[in-house]
C-alpha cells in the first residue's frame, strides 16, 4: 500500500458556539474531504458534551490574516490609545468601578 | 505527501534579527510564563523536545484504546457499556487533539503514524500490558488515567500554546475517566467474592505500570536505585523544566500519585502490591519500592509479544483502512474538480501555516 | 419460539395491548442493541482514527436506544426485567432483531451499507413514534429519531465517497449493498402484534414507512453511482428467534462477563 495515494485531507479551523450570547469561538482543526465530513468531524471531536448551539467549519487556507509579527500596521494603534480603555478616566462615584453600575 | 512537513528553514524568523537576539526574545516569553505560538520563533531543540513529547502523547491515547477497547463487546452491563465506549472514544478524541497539536510544530500527522507502525516512535509501555480480565478496565482508569491527570495537569500550563490548549481540553473531559475507574472497581469490592478476587487481580497487575511507566523515568535521588538513570533523567527534566514544557520533576508527580492512591485502595479494601507502602510521618508522604527502571525497561523492551502485538493491531487497522483512506481522497479530488469546495489539496491547519508564512 | 404465544396474557389466546407493546418493544431494544454490539467491534479498527470516533458515537446512541427500549419492555411484559437481564440473561432464539442487524461487520463498505438501511429506516420509524399518543414512547421517539438523523448523514456521506471514489471502492460498496440488501424485508414486515397495535394508534407498523425508505436509499445509492440490488430472495426469521449462525457467538460475547460472575453486581 503506498501512502501517497491517500492523499492528505484538506485542514478545517474549527469554531464553536457554546452558548446563546456568545461568539462563535476558534476551538482547533480537523482533516475531512470535504465540508460536509469536516463538520461531522468537529461535532463528534469537540461537541461530545454540552450542547452547542452551532458550528462552523472553514477551510484553513481561506483564512486571511494578519499575523503579530506584522504588528506595525495592525496591531501597533491599540497600545498607545489609552483613551480606549476604561481604567483612563477615573470612576463615576467614589465607590470605584462597581459604582458605575449603580443605578 | 503533497503537504509541507517542515518549516522551510527551521524558524519562524523574522527577516533582521539575529539568532541571539531571537533567542533573547524567545527565553524571555518563557520567563515572563507567556506561552509560545506556532509562528514564533523557537530553538530546534524545543521543537524536538515537544515533538516527540506530544508525538508520544497522541501515539499513548490511541494504542491505549486498545485494552480497554477489547471489553466493549463484554461489558457486564449496559451502562457500564456506554460508560467504556464513552471512554474508549473520549481517547481517540484526545489522540486527535494531540496529533493536530504537533501538526502546528510543522509535522504531518500520516508521518507521525508512519512512525509509530513502524517502530521509529512509541507509545507509553503502560499500555503493552495486557488487559486480561473486565476488572482491568476498572483498574486502567483508576490507575493509569489517575496517573495521567496527575502528570497532565501541569500540562495545561506548558509553554507551547497548542499544546497547552489541547491539554485543557483533554483534563476537562478526561476527569470522568478515573472517577468511572474507582466506581468500577467499588462496584466489583462490594460484589461478590469472585468479583473482588478479580478486582484484586487486575490491580496486582497494573499498579506497577501505573506506578513506573506512566511517570517515566527517575530523575533525581529520590527516585531510584541506579544512580546513572537517575542523572540522565534529570538532565532531560532539567531542559524541559527550563523551557517550561514541563513543570514538576517525574519522581515529584510519582510520589503524589502514590499519596493520592494509598487511601483510596484502603477505602476499596484493595491491597497495592507493594510491601514497602507506608506513611512516612518526617517526609509527610507515602514511602515505596523505588522503581528498579532498567530491570523494568528491559523486561518491557519494544520486542515484548505485547508490544508487538498493540503495533500489528493498529498497523492492521490503518493498512485495512488504506483503500477507504484512498477512496475518500479520490472522491475530494473529484469534487474539487467539479468545482465544489471539497477538501483534497495541501491545506494545513491555520496555525500551522502561519508559521511558514 | 414464537413471540406472541409466549407473551404473558389476560384473556386466554388473546395478547394483552401491553404484551404486545412490550413485543414490539423488545424487538426495537434488540436491533439497537445487537447493531450496536456490532459497531463496538470496530472500535480501535477503523480505517481512520476519525471514524473509531464516528462509529463509537453512533454505536453509543445505540445502545442507549436500547437500554430506554429494553426497560420499557421489562416494564410492560409483567415480567419485571431490567435492562440487563433482558440483555445479558436471555438466550439467543429469545433475541428477537431483525437478521440485518447481526449481519458480521464484513469490510468497512459492507457495515455502511447495514448502516445505510437500518438508519434510514429507524429515522422514519422514530419520527412516526415522536406523534404516538403515549407521552413517554413520543419523547423517546423524538429523541431517538434526531439523533439518527445524524446516523443517516454519515451512512449517506459514506455511500457517496465510496461509491464515487476509487474503482476498487465503488466495487466494495456494490457489493456491500449486494450483501445486505436481502435482509432489508424482514425490517418492513407486519405481523398480528403490529397489526393490532397500528390498529389501536398505539404505535405505528414500519410497513406503510417502506415505499418512503426505498424513495430516501434509491435517491443515496443512484447519487453515488451505484446500483439499488434486487436480490431475488429475503431473509427472514430474526423477529422469531430464528437467527444467523454467527449470532451465537454475538451473544456469547454479550454475555460473556455477566454470566461468569452469577450474582454479581456492577
Amino acid at each position: 500500500m503506498n501512502r501517497d495515494d491517500e492523499g492528505t485531507p484538506a485542514s478545517w479551523e474549527v469554531f464553536l458556539r457554546a452558548r446563546r450570547g456568545l461568539a462563535h469561538q476558534h476551538v482547533g482543526s480537523v482533516r475531512a474531504v470535504g465540508p460536509d465530513a469536516a463538520l461531522a468531524v468537529a461535532r463528534d471531536l469537540y461537541t461530545r458534551r454540552g450542547d452547542p448551539l452551532s458550528l462552523w467549519v472553514v477551510r484553513s487556507d481561506a483564512v486571511h490574516a494578519a499575523s503579530p509579527d506584522e504588528r506595525d500596521p495592525y496591531f501597533a494603534g491599540a497600545r498607545h490609545k489609552p483613551y480606549r480603555y476604561p481604567e483612563h478616566f477615573p470612576p463615576l462615584t467614589e465607590k470605584g468601578p462597581e459604582g458605575d453600575h449603580d443605578q | 505527501m503533497t503537504a509541507p512537513t517542515a518549516v522551510a528553514d527551521g524558524t519562524g524568523r523574522a527577516p533582521g534579527a539575529t539568532e541571539d537576539e531571537l533567542l533573547a526574545h524567545f527565553d524571555a516569553l518563557i520567563a515572563e510564563g507567556e506561552t509560545i505560538e506556532p509562528r514564533d520563533w523557537m530553538p530546534d531543540g524545543y521543537r524536538r523536545m515537544l515533538t516527540r513529547q506530544i508525538a508520544q502523547h497522541a501515539h499513548s491515547e490511541i494504542i491505549g484504546m486498545q485494552p480497554e477497547g477489547a471489553w466493549l463487546t463484554r461489558a457486564p452491563s449496559l451502562h457500564r457499556k456506554s460508560v467504556l465506549i464513552a471512554k474508549v472514544q473520549d481517547e481517540a478524541g484526545h489522540g486527535l487533539y494531540l496529533y493536530s497539536a504537533a501538526e502546528t510544530l510543522g509535522v504531518d500527522r500520516a508521518d507521525l503514524l508512519d512512525a509509530l507502525h513502524h517502530g521509529r516512535q512509541r507509545a507509553s509501555a503502560t499500555f503493552n500490558h495486557p488487559a486480561l480480565t473486565w476488572a482491568d478496565t476498572g483498574a486502567i482508569a483508576w490507575l493509569t488515567d489517575g496517573a495521567a491527570v496527575i502528570n497532565q495537569a501541569p500540562l495545561c500550563r506548558t509553554s507551547y500554546g497548542p499544546y497547552a490548549r489541547a491539554m485543557r481540553r483533554v483534563c476537562q473531559e478526561e476527569a470522568f475517566h478515573v472517577r468511572q475507574g474507582y466506581d468500577l472497581m467499588r462496584a466489583l469490592c462490594e460484589g461478590t467474592p469472585e468479583q473482588k478476587a478479580m478486582a484484586q487481580d487486575a490491580v496486582d497487575r497494573w499498579w506497577l505500570p501505573a506506578v513506573a511507566l506512566m511517570f517515566g523515568p527517575p530523575d533525581t535521588e529520590a527516585g531510584g536505585s541506579d544512580a546513572r538513570t537517575a542523572a540522565l533523567g534529570a538532565a532531560v527534566s532539567r531542559r524541559a523544566m527550563a523551557w517550561g514544557i514541563k513543570r514538576h520533576t517525574n519522581d515529584e508527580l510519582r510520589q503524589r500519585f502514590v499519596d493520592t492512591c494509598v487511601p483510596q485502595a484502603e477505602r476499596l479494601g484493595l491491597t497495592l502490591p507493594d510491601p514497602a507502602i507506608r506513611w512516612n510521618e518526617e517526609r509527610g508522604h507515602y514511602d515505596f519500592t523505588p522503581i528498579d527502571w532498567d530491570t523494568y525497561r528491559t523486561a518491557l523492551g519494544e520486542d515484548t509479544h505485547w508490544a508487538r502485538r498493540r503495533i500489528d493491531h493498529r498497523r492492521a487497522a490503518h493498512e485495512d483502512g488504506a483503500w477507504v483512506r484512498e477512496a475518500a481522497a479520490a472522491y475530494a479530488a473529484r469534487e474539487e474538480a467539479a468545482g465544489s469546495p471539497a477538501g483534497a489539496g495541501t491545506g494545513v491547519p491555520r496555525q500551522a501555516q502561519e508559521e511558514r508564512a | 419460539m414464537t413471540t406472541t404465544s409466549e407473551t404473558p396474557v389476560d384473556v386466554p389466546g388473546v395478547p394483552s395491548a401491553g404484551a404486545d407493546l412490550a413485543t414490539y418493544l423488545l424487538r426495537l431494544g434488540d436491533d439497537a442493541l445487537v447493531l450496536g454490539q456490532r459497531l463496538c467491534a470496530w472500535i480501535t479498527r477503523a480505517p481512520l482514527i476519525e471514524e473509531d470516533l464516528a462509529l463509537s458515537n453512533i454505536a453509543l446512541d445505540l445502545v442507549g436506544h436500547a437500554r430506554t427500549l429494553l426497560t420499557l419492555a421489562g416494564r410492560l411484559d409483567g415480567t419485571g426485567r431490567t435492562e440487563d437481564d433482558l440483555a445479558f440473561t436471555r438466550r439467543e432464539r429469545e433475541f428477537t432483531n431483525a437478521l440485518l442487524t447481526e449481519l458480521p461487520n464484513g469490510d468497512f463498505a459492507v457495515t455502511v451499507a447495514r448502516q445505510l438501511v437500518h438508519t434510514h429506516y429507524a429515522a422514519l420509524l422514530y419520527e412516526a413514534l415522536a406523534g404516538c399518543p403515549d407521552p413517554e414512547l413520543a419523547a423517546f421517539g423524538a429523541r431517538a429519531a434526531k439523533e439518527v438523523a445524524f446516523h443517516r448523514l454519515h451512512a449517506d456521506r459514506w455511500v457517496r465517497q465510496l461509491g464515487l471514489g476509487t474503482p476498487e471502492s465503488a466495487h466494495r460498496m456494490q457489493q456491500g449493498l449486494e450483501r445486505v440488501w436481502p435482509y432489508t424485508a424482514e425490517l418492513f414486515d407486519e405481523d398480528d402484534v403490529v397489526r393490532r397495535l397500528a390498529a389501536a394508534g398505539t404505535v405505528p407498523s414500519p410497513a406503510p414507512l417502506r415505499p418512503e425508505w426505498e424513495r430516501r436509499v434509491t435517491e443515496v445509492v443512484t447519487g453515488a453511482g451505484l446500483t439499488v440490488p434486487t436480490p431475488s430472495w429475503q431473509a427472514r426469521g430474526g423477529r422469531s428467534g430464528l437467527h444467523t449462525e454467527e449470532f451465537t457467538d454475538l451473544v456469547g460475547e454479550l454475555q460473556s462477563v455477566h454470566r461468569q460472575f452469577p450474582g454479581g453486581t456492577w
